[in-house]
């Protein structure tokens, strides 16, 4: 049956929104348009600029050697001189960082928005950035604001068209999520260094710390009611107990600043965990576990689920949800198996508008839409701010959320309408939104809407109505 | 505890008989809609053992080495309340309504969610029911449902959400604004009509814009006599306000005059302190201090305003009782919670204090609960915004029988 929406939803929903003569490029052949953007190998960003996560970590342990150094010298002065304390601001660690962070951030958000206005693949880079969410680190805390570009580059990109199992194993043990859930300091509390803290009779003993072992059952694959308990969210801390950095954590002497597991800080011993006995092999009972929790029925439906929530609709139907779930379990969790599941859910492409587009979206899609260009594209992760969505800071690790209700407030719109008022200022009298109109929405485009920009008073006004109309809001 | 809190919560359950009466007399000295309520949420489970610190507690410095406070006193020491509690050095807006009797500190409180998630504790926190996602609306947005009729002078939105979005606690049938402070220019006035007009078949849309420019000429109108605005404020000056002073600056605005919206909400995070956590000095000390002075200008904004109103502030869960293996504290159960306002009947700590001795924790690691908050905000519904017991028990808090209203809890 000839669906005349399904070029648009399959650009607008399952893309980052169309650009002129996509449309017509996709035709009837909107489902093979989609699955031949799966072959390829990964969506990759290749800016000789960016730099790995191993490096921009050894270079911050250098310049805290040299704060430390710098206050020692500061301290001996003073002590002889009987002056007065330092000023903060002379060593401020915070702030020295900060000046090797920003420059990071700012060159990682400006090259992921040129890759996804610019993209022959935008379904691929719409994949990325769910399981960059679905995996979120968030740039509030301050140690990850340099990592949370090179995590997406290093554990999420090279693993989106592979197994889920190994797209788990690189982001739990990437040392972005390693700092973002306090993992590189948590110790067993039988540990070797844990034990010769005890002997020292230091009055501070080491721990554990289950905070990445929770959000790993909560929010990364078993869901919060996936049956586990408070003993299995504290064993399985114990269980990756070591997972660490180079360099990092308690009593670290290495240089590198890359993922390392260490077995000092190790809790030894064989755990249970969701009844299954581990026998300990280091670092391997940690991967053991993850690659079991991988393959539970619960991890697919939870991962099925939010996939249909973030393609199909803010609740989407057991049918698609099971549909996706299944592919997920047949297939044990091959990840383009899957995405072809979503994309034969009929749901997928009955409702056109069925999900409101977030800041992130709606910012891209204009950019795609107009053909804008990307050189200064420190305006478009400018935008992403002003609008409501900061570039990798959804605030929490359980991401964005992804309800049309989570967005859609009333000063929400009224930004966006102004921001598309500025840029259509800008462009207005360079493009035609009449002729923009069905090239961007297709089928979708409403008769309101195209009454109403054939009656602009100007062409500016015109491009304006055209990116706050309806059916452009969402997708 | 809080024998005398105890006594106290008591007391008003045995009033319960004369609850209609009582309600009755508040609802009639009430309806000039001043009684403005404002609910706080502070995200990520702040850590109430350390902002209320159970200083006379005999297993509160064992359990809680490095992070344990000072007796009151000693340098950097805990702020006393009473023999058992005391609140943090960071808080001394706080402290200072607590002795002009405008603070009621809870603490061992919780909603009814008994889990360790962030946001399944968040959304029980904010739906009202006793499961997490039972239900798409928030408590507050059916208690406005139940306000008393407004008087014409007010605006169609008696709530307000300070933030781009509406947080699930503020969202449901009733019509409310948003508010976030803008730093694009204005808009078109034809254009916006137009704007309008093809909304007109989108029920959200158009609803959504209504609201924001009705939130935005009330701004306008609010600063225009003579506070100062945000946005001409130097940024360098700017920088130097605590974190929340900018959504507090607009509260005061919007709820100032009485006109406009009565109930507000905003939202504040980074409390999920599982390392390195600090005690009178540190992380948690920075954001607690950076919370305690923006209600210290909120109150200096709302001026006059602030004897008819009450802040509620409320976190999802508490923390472990025992300091974690990175100097923090990972998720827990009983909390600790704050009332204060000029129309706050304060002074006290209301706590059924349950103790820290390793038989007393909840799963031998958390606080254990002892007061429901859904108490408190019953009772603070019910006698401040004079919400309707009928609707309090049946649309705004189902389920909730078992939490009885605490009727002391305001000045009427």
């Amino acid at each position: 049956m000839a669906n005349a929406d399904a070029p648009a939803i399959a650009a607008n929903r399952f893309g980052l929104g169309a650009r002129p003569g996509e449309l017509a490029q996709i035709g009837s052949e909107y489902r093979g348009w989609l699955s031949a953007q799966l072959r390829g190998g990964p969506l990759q960003i290749n800016d000789p600029q960016l730099r790995s996560s191993t490096e921009i970590l050894a270079q911050v342990l250098d310049i805290k050697r040299e704060q430390k150094a710098a206050r020692q010298a500061v301290a001996k002065t003073v002590v002889t001189a009987m002056e007065e304390k330092p000023t903060a601001n002379v060593n401020d660690p915070v702030m020295k960082l900060g000046e090797l962070y920003r420059p990071i951030y700012v060159a990682e958000s400006v090259a992921r928005v040129r890759t996804a206005v610019s993209t022959e693949r935008p379904f691929v880079e719409r994949l990325t950035q769910f399981w960059t969410n679905h995996f979120a680190v968030s740039i509030d805390k301050n140690a990850v604001v340099g990592l949370a570009g090179s995590f997406e580059r290093e554990a999420i990109r090279p693993f989106v068209l592979g197994s889920f199992t190994n797209l788990l194993v690189a982001a739990e043990s990437h040392q972005a999520m390693l700092l973002y859930l306090d993992n590189h300091l948590s110790v067993g509390p039988t540990s070797r260094v844990a034990r010769l803290r005890e002997r020292r009779r230091q009055d501070r003993p080491f721990g554990i710390n289950e905070n990445l072992a929770r959000e790993i059952l909560e929010l990364h694959t078993l869901g919060v009611n996936g049956g586990y308990t408070q003993t299995d969210v504290t064993t399985f801390a114990q269980v990756i107990s070591g997972w660490s950095i180079s360099g990092y954590g308690p009593l670290s002497r290495g240089e590198a600043g890359g993922f390392v597991f260490r077995t000092e800080l190790h809790e030894p011993g064989a755990k249970t965990v969701l009844g299954k006995r581990y026998a300990d092999d280091g670092f391997a009972q940690g991967e053991a576990v993850l690659r079991d929790i991988a393959a539970k029925p619960a991890t697919a439906r939870f991962i099925a689920t939010k996939l249909a929530r973030h393609f199909v609709a803010d609740e989407p139907s057991e049918r698609t949800i099971s549909r996706i779930a299944r592919a997920f379990v047949k297939s044990s969790g091959d990840l383009p198996t899957v995405y072809n599941a979503l994309i034969d859910s009929p749901e997928a492409w009955s409702q056109p508008r069925a999900k409101y587009k977030t800041p992130s979206d709606y910012v891209i899609s204009t950019y795609r839409g107009l053909q804008l260009p990307t050189v200064a594209g420190r305006k478009i992760v400018g935008s992403l701010d002003v609008l409501g969505q900061r570039s990798y800071s959804p605030g929490s690790p359980a991401g964005w959320p992804d309800r049309s209700a989570d967005w859609d407030g009333a000063s929400a719109l009224l930004k966006r309408i102004q921001w598309a008022e500025a840029v259509a200022q800008k462009v207005g009298s360079l493009r035609d939104a009449i002729a923009l109109g069905p090239e961007l929405l297709g089928n979708t485009l409403s008769d309101a809407t195209r009454t109403a920009i054939g009656r602009a008073a100007s062409p500016t006004q015109a491009l304006t109505l055209l990116l706050t109309a309806p059916e452009f809001l969402r997708r | 505890m809080s024998l005398i809190g105890r006594r106290e919560f008591l007391a008003t359950s045995a009033l319960a008989a004369g609850g209609a009466l009582l309600t009755s007399r508040v609802a009639f000295a009430r309806t000039e809609g001043t009684s403005r309520f404002i609910l706080v949420i502070l995200r990520g489970a702040l850590d109430g053992l350390s902002a209320v610190p159970p200083y006379g507690d005999p297993d509160y410095a064992h359990l809680r080495r490095d992070l344990a406070l000072g007796a009151p006193g000693a340098a950097d020491g805990v702020l006393k309340l009473d023999s058992t509690f005391g609140l943090h050095p960071s808080l001394s807006f706080l402290y200072d309504s607590y002795n002009a009797r405008e603070l009621v500190v809870f603490q061992a409180i919780a909603s009814p969610y008994r889990e360790r998630s962030h946001f399944d504790g968040q959304d029980v926190l904010e739906n009202g029911h006793t499961k997490p996602h039972a239900i798409q609306t928030g408590w507050l947005n059916r208690a406005l449902s139940g306000l008393p009729s407004k008087t014409a002078a007010q605006s169609q939105e008696r709530g307000i959400a300070l933030g781009q979005n509406v947080p699930l606690v503020m969202r449901g049938p009733a019509s409310v604004a948003s508010w976030s402070p803008s730093k694009l220019t204005a808009l078109d006035d034809d254009t916006l009509q137009r704007i309008g007009d093809l909304y007109s078949r989108d029920p959200i849309l158009s609803r959504r814009l209504a609201e924001a420019l009705e939130a935005d000429a009330i701004a306008m109108s609010a600063n225009s006599d003579g506070s100062k605005m945000l946005a001409q404020r130097d940024p360098k000056e700017a920088k130097k306000y605590a974190r929340y002073d900018e959504i507090v600056d607009a509260a005061g605005s919007f709820l100032r005059s009485g006109e406009g919206p009565q109930v507000a909400v905003f939202d504040t995070t980074g409390w999920d302190t599982h390392a390195n956590e600090g005690d009178a000095k540190g992380q948690l000390s920075t954001r607690l201090g950076g919370l305690d002075s923006s209600l210290r200008k909120l109150k200096a904004q709302l001026g006059p305003a602030w004897n008819d109103t009450v802040v509620l502030l409320v976190t999802e869960f508490g923390r472990t009782a025992a300091v974690n293996g990175t100097r923090g504290t990972d998720h827990g159960t009983g909390a600790a919670a704050f009332l204060v306002g000029g129309a706050v009947r304060g002074g006290r700590v209301v706590a059924d204090w349950p103790g820290l001795s390793q038989a007393a924790l909840y799963q031998g690691r958390d606080l254990k609960p002892t007061t429901d908050m859904r108490s408190v905000i019953k009772g603070v519904l019910a006698d401040h915004l004079a919400v309707s017991t009928r609707v309090l028990e049946s649309n705004v808090f189902p389920d909730s029988s078992n939490a009885r209203a605490m009727r002391d809890l305001v000045r009427t």
